[in-house]
């Protein structure tokens, strides 16, 4: 122990309230997620290079590259699911995200959707919403647990937001593929999180999906942090403001849509000409 | 006037209305066919056929507590009956120390095999198993305990699927060679047997036998509404969400390990006190109760009565011990290809098991 045994500044500390999330995270900088020189290797494959990445707070960002790239890995080492062998990677300036385990990061306020949507087939989309909430989420307060008004509110408050509203008694596996996307983006949004990690979110989705999509994402720029992998080139343009290229596990170009399509080397590592 | 608010709320599926009403019609009739109408009459319901039903019952309980473990939460428990013996062991020495001087030795305080054995005292995990209140925490404790740890490191380390399902049938096993061995202290191969009375009423009156059955439907009715609640609550659909989609659950932020343990512990403790239940109606428990083959009996009666329906596992527990009671008697080398075969039946043709039968019908009309 490095402090002493008694210190005499902390022996009110049973009155201070506990940092809420917002200032545990404090993103005065204006920064919310901070990768630095972030190296994975996977048997002796660099999935990641020495990356180095910053997310502004309230900015929509869209991540591209090609296959293999290290669009994935990065958002597993975000979430905890990958550890780094180095590099640092801080969530505001105080959150060491690299010292936390998966639920813990989810609970400081990253929400994660993957790739293939997942949601829970079996439960109505209200009940999904219902367990994303945040809340107590230890195992007795969850046994006794009944829904508050308020909570009611925020659920239906998601679910118009997502445009599920009229079937949220309907067993999420009934959905439709471009309808349990949403359903997952409404499953994030419910832990109020700071920072949205959006994986492929148009895969596979009709044309007036995908615009629903866009509009949905950005509609949510703002309140919260966005980042989104994606392939399809129409949606990028469609919704980035700004736009980072991954080149073999390391940032290839950053900047507004446009100057990324006229950067030559990007040209000829993904654009393809 | 609880029944009434029961049967009227939306807690309860049909299923479980259905079963609460039989056991209700059990709980009046049996009793009072037994003790009431007189043994030559048609109506007369044989002592041993009371016991009987008893067993059911228990068998029911340990099945709800399997279907609660693998029907909602996923984890395919190939030991169950482990907890199941544990609980019945702890009865058992109760039992034990109950007969007294009216051993064949006569010791007072050694029960029979110990005298046997020349042990000169009673082993110190014998203590206080005179006192029925400790023998009954017992009966919960022990599973409970041997749960917790045991799923605390299994599901701490994330395994699951079929590791899972060997290591519970490891455990099992372990226990059945453990528990053979005679300086374990828990009577060998024999196992405990030759009890004499409970809480002073003795073990071969009709009255202790029936009070015996009351017990048991009290106990099914009141697993079966305990399991009914977890299930229906914000943690039923936690654990059927961990069952589904495991890491989309972590992503939310629930500590899904903690999560398993709780409901496998739960399931245990549940199983535990079907057990102690069962000892005293069969009036024996020895090491084969641990054997693997009677976890995976127990899997096919939930499999067969339909999991993730709690009231499926009790029916598909009575069904299979009803014609294993039958064909056993009469057929006995048959029975175990006509269990292999209603199993195989079941998996192939009714993935629900007997109560989706109706939806099947259903589903196939329309």
């Amino acid at each position: 122990m490095r402090e002493p045994l008694i210190n005499r500044d902390r022996v009110f500390e049973f009155l201070i309230e506990p940092p809420t999330r917002e200032e545990l995270v404090n993103t005065a900088g204006g920064v919310i997620l901070y990768l630095e020189d972030i190296t994975v290797s996977f048997d002796g494959f660099r999935a990641l290079n020495g990356l180095t990445l910053y997310i502004n707070t309230g900015e929509l960002r869209c991540i591209i590259g090609p296959n293999g790239a290290g669009k994935t890995t990065l958002m597993d080492v975000i979430t905890g699911k990958t550890r780094p062998d180095s590099g640092t990677a801080f969530f505001g300036q105080r959150v060491d995200l690299l010292r936390m385990s998966e639920p813990q990061i989810a609970s400081v306020g990253i929400g994660r959707k993957f790739q293939k949507p997942t949601v829970f087939e079996q439960h109505t989309i209200h009940t999904n919403l219902e367990l994303a909430m945040e809340a107590d989420k230890r195992v007795w307060p969850t046994l006794f647990h009944k829904l508050t008004g308020a909570q009611r509110d925020r659920i239906d408050e998601v679910l118009d937001l997502i445009g599920l509203k009229d079937l949220a008694r309907e067993r999420a596996g009934a959905l439709s593929h471009g309808q349990k996307q949403w359903l997952e983006i409404g499953i994030l949004l419910m832990q109020n999180p700071l920072l949205l990690l959006v994986d492929e979110p148009v895969a596979g989705m009709t044309q007036q999906e995908t615009e629903a999509t866009a509009a949905l994402l950005n509609r949510l720029a703002g309140d919260h942090s966005v980042v989104v992998v994606e392939h399809d080139m129409e949606f990028v343009r469609s919704i980035a403001r700004q736009v980072t290229v991954l080149h073999e596990g390391a940032v290839l170009a950053e900047g507004a849509f446009d100057d990324i399509q006229n950067n030559d080397r990007v040209r000829e590592v993904y654009l393809g000409s | 006037m609880i029944l009434n608010t029961l049967m009227k709320s939306e807690f309860l599926d049909r299923g479980g209305k259905v079963l609460l009403l039989v056991l209700l019609v059990m709980l009046i009739t049996v009793p009072a066919a037994n003790l009431l109408i007189p043994a030559d009459s048609f109506f007369h319901v044989s002592t041993y056929t009371v016991t009987l039903l008893g067993k059911y019952l228990c068998y029911a309980l340990l099945a709800i507590s399997l279907d609660l473990v693998w029907g909602y939460c996923g984890i395919l428990s190939l030991g169950h009956g482990a907890f199941f013996a544990l609980g019945g062991y702890a009865m058992g020495m109760y039992l034990m120390r109950q007969i007294g001087t009216r051993g064949v030795y006569g010791h007072p305080e050694l029960p029979d095999f110990m005298v046997f054995l020349n042990w000169e005292e009673l082993p110190w995990y014998w203590y206080g198993f005179d006192q029925f209140w400790l023998a009954m925490l017992m009966v919960m404790l022990v599973p409970g305990v041997l749960a917790f740890l045991f799923g605390w490191l299994a599901f701490r380390s994330r395994v699951s699927g079929v590791y899972l399902s060997i290591m519970t049938q490891a455990l099992t096993y372990a226990l059945m060679l453990a528990f053979f061995r005679n300086e374990m202290g828990f009577g060998g191969n024999n196992g405990l047997t030759d009890f004499k009375e409970i809480l002073g009423a003795s073990l071969q009156s009709d009255v202790t036998r029936v009070m015996l059955f009351v017990c048991s439907v009290a106990a099914l009715a009141l697993g079966y509404l305990v399991c009914r609640f977890i299930v229906t609550s914000k943690l039923g659909q936690v654990v059927t969400a961990v069952r589904d989609a495991e890491s989309r659950t972590r992503f939310i932020g629930y500590r899904v390990e903690r999560y398993q343990v709780w409901v496998f512990t739960v399931s245990a403790v549940i199983a535990g006190i079907a057990g102690a239940l069962y000892v005293p109606q069969v009036g024996i428990i020895n090491p084969s109760e641990f054997q693997p083959l009677n976890s995976i009996e127990l899997v096919v009666w939930v499999a067969l009565g339909g999991r993730a329906t709690l009231y499926g596992a009790a029916l598909g527990a009575g069904v299979v011990n009803y014609f294993k009671t039958v064909l056993t008697g009469a057929l006995p080398e048959v029975w175990l290809f006509v269990l292999g075969a209603l199993f195989v039946l079941v998996t192939t043709t009714l993935p629900k098991g007997l109560v989706g039968i109706r939806d099947q019908l259903r589903r196939s009309h329309a």
